[in-house]
């Protein structure tokens, strides 16, 4: 086919080249797009030597402006830090039990404290703080305390923690192994469990638990108190209410009575923690953040 | 002596799948040997049959078009199969309860999401690309598919990677990498394949009694070529055993992380871009019945696009352990690709110029017209989302989900509709479609669809992008995650009801095809070779 004759609007004709009926016409590259295009790859070769973009031998071209996403965000935080330095400062020298006066602070407690624990308590008390049931990580929605849930009480078992050798201060107490150490037989030790089953409201053998009562009062008594609610100034807890830090079906408090419970918290406090510690503005704002999650006194 | 050998090897590999079925450490090995097990015993006893029968000869002056034909009919299925699936994730997503509790480790999202994405790009946009391009290629050439019965076994070999890649998700075998989840084994086999389609591709170009290779031809090769090399290094890894699908990449940390978007971008840029671009330089020129726009931008837009196609990849990796230089890299390449991407918009438009009219009179034109429109709209939303600061809003967000979308419906699923308007009535001899009006209804519903989609995107993808950055006047943040989801509700129902749209339009397109072959009459001549020109 010839296809010298043909020619366009434009004037051009086609490469002279047809396969199965295709032709190409001549046309030329359109202006704008060839200039656009030229001004993209401009645009690129100077924005590659503004940025961090070539790579080299061992390393890349750092750019003329130095920038650096890492950077920028170290940056970013740096400027929100300065803009909360006040608020920081307040936090730490707070009289804890005012926070809440003060919506900003509060605010600021809260959120903080939320990040806090994210990063450090939720490995045991849960990402909701609900803790796990029966595992002895207890459940901090609720208004059941160990060890006080007033926010003073909160900031101070955070400070020093339970049952470690960390802080000098840290909260104390032991229970004793009944079985373990043969203070209480296993007859005697069935009678107790049953009357706790008795005083938590839960189904018992009333033949067991009336001697239970007795060695109630005799052994236990001292740290759960007569009634059974417990002393959060010796983190003993509360047997008369439905929440259970190991259980409290008759094989776990069996088991309770019988090896004790030894539960550890780390003392927090940067004073006593060498790597990883939190200051007094991190150790309030976590305070402030578990107080206002639903049982705080 | 070619049968004994055949019986040979097939008999091994039935053999080796039975073993395999026994000794398979998990399911989805040993039903996967169960599935070659049976394909292999099934062409073992197919040939045993056969064995001395008289070989017709081929007539080396026609077109090999039964394998296309099958790859039309692949089309189609494969798209009504990978729309379904897509629609119904989306419901997924909007409605939690339909990941039903008894399809739990078969059918939730989690699984059902890879088998979509491989369903469209590879089940449905591979087996477009396999048939238009065995269709331009041996047009293009005026020679007959190189090869005899290789490109009957490139089809059939891409089918049986399609049924393990998808069987493999629903039972758990995957390597986590997006577009490359098939386990190693199936990464061998598609190898196979596809270097078996390359010796077809490129036997033909050999043989080809045209002095120049058509531009369409040089979009089809370097997707060939581009696609076995992106593969293969993905995919370098060490199976656990070879008794199982697990296998280890022998990439780690930030390197695996580049490997794979190095290999997901151009998985888009050569697959659903150079490819179909390639569909797009023959059918559309075909079906307008006009020139090509320019020549001179077809070479221009197509070294530009390969050369700077393959930089792009870092963009998916802002802000994260990737190095600065290579993310202002990947950022600077994606910008300056925009104007090669258009080169092929503004050749695939302009080639119009003159014959506009047709857009009224002809919905196939259409269509394509449009597929192209979509095309040029995502190849300028991409570079600019991967501009360092929009990416900051956008990376993670369904933003990108539709963009994804825009891209994938509007120009590689119009633009494949388009050509089997084309083909289907071409290659069984038929005079006309059975319906136009069928066309146009398809036209509407699949671009309604597509709005709707990329609308609803659009509105979730920046608003959960700023919910996610809203932070309060102490710069903590304000919205949790779940906050961010359920705001989105109203707007995945509206994303679902557009891949309902698109999904009907499918089904009227396959409805029509078929009435074109049981019902039309024939032509009367079967097409000859076209001669060189």
């Amino acid at each position: 086919m010839s296809t010298e004759e043909k020619k366009n609007e434009a004037g051009y004709g086609t490469t002279g080249h047809v396969w199965d009926g295709l032709e190409e016409w001549n046309n030329p590259l359109p202006r704008w797009w060839v200039w656009t295009f030229y001004a993209t790859c401009l645009w690129g070769l100077i924005y590659t030597i503004a940025y961090p973009a070539w790579p080299l031998v061992d390393r890349a071209t750092a750019g003329f402006l130095g920038y650096s996403t890492r950077a920028e965000v170290a940056e970013q935080i740096a400027e929100v830090d300065a803009q909360n330095a006040d608020l920081r400062t307040a936090l730490a020298e707070a009289d804890l039990t005012m926070i809440s006066d003060n919506a900003d602070l509060q605010n600021y407690a809260v959120q903080g404290g939320a990040a806090v624990f994210r990063a450090n308590c939720s490995q045991c008390h849960g990402s909701g703080a609900a803790g796990v049931q029966a595992a002895g990580y207890p459940n901090l929605l609720d208004d059941d305390w160990l060890w006080g849930g007033t926010i003073d009480e909160i900031a101070y078992t955070i400070t020093h923690g339970i049952r470690n050798e960390q802080s000098p201060d840290s909260h104390w107490s032991e229970m004793p192994a009944y079985g373990r150490d043969e203070i209480l037989g296993e007859d005697e030790i069935g009678q107790v469990v049953h009357y706790v089953l008795q005083i938590s409201g839960q189904e018992h053998d009333a033949a067991k638990a009336t001697p239970g009562a007795e060695l109630f009062l005799n052994e236990c008594s001292g740290c759960h108190m007569e009634n059974g609610m417990g002393d959060p100034t010796q983190g003993a807890p509360n047997l008369t209410d439905a929440i259970w830090l190991y259980g409290g079906t008759e094989e776990t408090l069996t088991e309770t009575i019988t090896n004790a419970r030894f539960g550890v918290m780390p003392a927090w406090s940067e004073e006593w923690r060498a790597a990883g510690g939190l200051d007094q503005a991190e150790i309030n704002a976590v305070a402030a953040y578990v107080h206002q999650l639903g049982g705080g006194q | 002596m070619w049968n004994a050998i055949k019986l040979v090897v097939l008999g091994l590999i039935v053999l080796f799948a039975a073993l395999a079925a026994n000794w398979g450490r998990d399911l989805a090995y040993q039903v996967h040997a169960i599935i070659i097990l049976a394909v292999a015993g099934g062409l073992f006893v197919w040939t045993l049959r056969h064995v001395g029968d008289e070989r017709v000869p081929v007539n080396q002056m026609e077109y090999m078009d039964g394998v296309i034909r099958a790859g039309v009919v692949a089309t189609a299925f494969w798209g009504v199969v990978g729309f379904l699936a897509g629609v119904f994730i989306a419901f997924q997503l909007a409605f939690p309860v339909l990941n039903f509790d008894w399809a739990q480790g078969y059918m939730n999202f989690g699984r059902l999401r890879p088998l979509h994405t491989s369903a469209v790009i590879f089940a449905f946009g591979g087996n477009a690309l396999l048939c238009t391009s065995f269709y331009i290629v041996q047009r293009t050439s005026a020679a007959r598919l190189w090869g005899g019965n290789l490109a009957w076994f490139v089809f059939w070999g891409y089918q049986l990677f399609i049924v393990l890649a998808a069987t493999g998700y629903l039972l758990g075998a995957t390597q986590s990498k997006e577009y490359a989840e098939p386990e190693w084994y199936v990464d061998l086999w598609i190898t196979v394949v596809w270097v078996a389609y390359l010796l077809v591709f490129a036997g033909t170009l050999m043989k080809r009694k045209e002095p120049h290779i058509y531009v369409a031809n040089w979009f089809l090769l370097s997707f060939i070529i581009t696609v076995a090399m992106l593969h293969l290094v993905n995919n370098l890894t060490i199976p656990v055993s070879i008794w199982g699908s697990k296998s280890v990449i022998v990439w780690a940390g930030v390197q695996d992380a580049m490997t794979q978007w190095w290999y997901g971008h151009n998985a888009v840029g050569f697959f659903l871009t150079a490819g179909f671009l390639g569909m797009m330089y023959y059918f559309v020129p075909k079906q307008a019945e006009r020139p090509v726009f320019s020549y001179k931008l077809s070479i221009i837009h197509f070294w530009a696009l390969i050369f700077l196609y393959i930089w792009a990849g870092p963009h998916h990796l802002h802000y994260t352990a990737l190095p600065d230089w290579a993310s202002t890299l990947g950022m600077v390449f994606s910008v300056v690709l925009w104007m090669p991407s258009w080169g092929g918009m503004i050749n695939g438009l302009m080639t119009l110029s003159g014959a506009w009219d047709k857009l009224r009179t002809d919905p196939i034109i259409r269509m394509m017209v449009i597929s192209i429109g979509f095309y040029g709209m995502s190849t300028f939303e991409g570079p600019m989302m991967s501009i360092r600061a929009v990416n900051s809003l956008s990376h993670y967000t369904d933003w990108t989900i539709g963009h994804v979308h825009s891209g994938a419906l509007g120009w590689n699923g119009m633009i494949t509709f388009g050509c089997l308007y084309f083909l289907v009535p071409k290659l069984w001899n038929r005079e006309r479609l059975y319906s136009l009006a069928m066309v146009n209804w398809h036209f509407w519903l699949a671009t309604i669809g597509i709005v709707l989609y990329a609308a609803s995107m659009w509105v979730t993808g920046i608003m959960e992008g700023l919910m996610w950055r809203e932070v309060d006047a102490q710069g903590f943040l304000v919205n949790s995650f779940a906050d961010t989801v359920a705001a989105k509700f109203p707007m995945y129902v509206v994303r679902g009801l557009g891949g309902v749209l698109y999904l009907t339009g499918a089904i009227i397109m396959c409805y029509n095809l078929w009435m074109t072959v049981r019902a039309q009459p024939k032509t009367s001549d079967a097409p000859a070779m076209a001669p060189a020109e």
